[in-house]
């Protein structure tokens, strides 16, 4: 990891705050633009969470006893249901030391 | 107390609550960043350079998979486009102020503060100085942002890498969706996003598997966005 990385990055994410704020003198974004914007947490989260539980280490394809897949379920259906960021977190992460440490063993 | 002060202390009071699953964020980014073999300074850096959870652990993602730096600069622009959608919204509030203040509550519009403050703003629309609501909450994540990074590099060497706590990236991205899993139509976003990222992992060159997943699934949602539309 370099630096310059990590400052450009940095850059980016100033400018996506920033730009909106300083540019738009009064609400100019019409509601199907801010519909789809609101969709950009769906549309780019799972592509960060799917790969690392469905993948091994080796980038294949990894389904049977796979305890990040069941960890991950438990954790959804308690996120669905408490709403609670810390509740689904915690959820997932203990249901995973669980299988890793006392099913699995 | 006089205005600015009491309105600077709602923010600091409101957003409090939000700060909860800030801390073990902070802490695990920290641990990963050690863990992944990054400086204690580097990793600090990052939160006082992007001050942004999710840009910075998809840097660390994409940093341990091997991406160059093109790829990671624009997958972090990607995760960061929603705040596009933030600062249009606070627009019609903000637009009256002077550059030096734009400036400074651009640094801490994040994800909690935006939630916090937009409340505010549509019900205190007369307060002249609305604008110190945003920056007591925005400063206080960003107190408690920095001070449980710095938690977490000290524990990062202590935890043992058994745990898997890198599993907690992906627990925390769900936790960041919990507001969508009642959406029929963000499940589908999601999945189309999900699906072609696991798909292209290995197919896609350059570790670009987020920006391709990102384009589909937004593709899919400007579709459905379009298709409701015409329907009403």
């Amino acid at each position: 990891m370099h630096w310059s990385t990590i400052i450009y990055c940095g850059i980016i994410t100033y400018l996506t705050r920033f730009s909106t704020i300083f540019l738009l003198k009064e609400d100019i974004l019409n509601d199907k633009t801010k519909k789809i914007l609101s969709y950009v947490p769906s549309a780019i989260f799972p592509a960060i969470i799917f790969p690392p539980i469905f993948l091994d280490s080796a980038g294949s394809l990894d389904i049977d006893n796979n305890p990040k897949i069941l960890a991950a379920l438990f954790a959804i259906i308690i996120g669905f249901f408490s709403r609670s960021i810390i509740a689904t977190i915690f959820a997932g992460l203990i249901s995973y030391w669980f299988l890793i440490f006392v099913y699995y063993q | 107390m006089n205005d600015r002060l009491k309105t600077l202390s709602r923010g600091i009071i409101d957003v409090s609550p939000l700060m909860i699953p800030v801390v073990p964020f902070g802490i695990i980014y920290g641990v990963i960043g050690m863990e992944l073999g990054l400086s204690a300074y580097m990793t600090f850096g990052m939160s006082i350079i992007i001050f942004g959870g999710a840009s910075q652990i998809v840097l660390l993602q994409l940093f341990s998979g091997g991406a160059s730096s093109l790829v990671t600069i624009t997958s972090v622009g990607a995760v960061n486009s929603r705040h596009l959608l933030y600062g249009a919204v606070f627009s019609e509030y903000l637009s009256h102020l002077k550059l030096t203040w734009k400036i400074i509550l651009s640094y801490v519009l994040i994800d909690q503060a935006f939630a916090v403050s937009n409340t505010y703003f549509k019900k205190n629309k007369n307060n002249t100085f609305k604008h110190y609501h945003l920056l007591g909450a925005g400063f206080t994540c960003w107190t408690i942002w920095q001070i449980s990074t710095i938690l977490g590099i000290v524990l990062g060497s202590v935890v043992p890498e058994e745990l898997g706590l890198s599993f907690t990236i992906s627990l925390t991205f769900v936790a960041l969706l919990i507001n969508d899993f009642r959406k029929f139509k963000n499940i589908i976003v999601m999945l189309v996003s999900g699906i072609v990222a696991t798909i292209g992992y290995n197919t896609i060159p350059f570790q670009a598997y987020i920006i391709v997943a990102a384009i589909a699934a937004l593709l899919v949602a400007t579709l459905l966005t379009l298709i409701t539309l015409k329907k009403n």
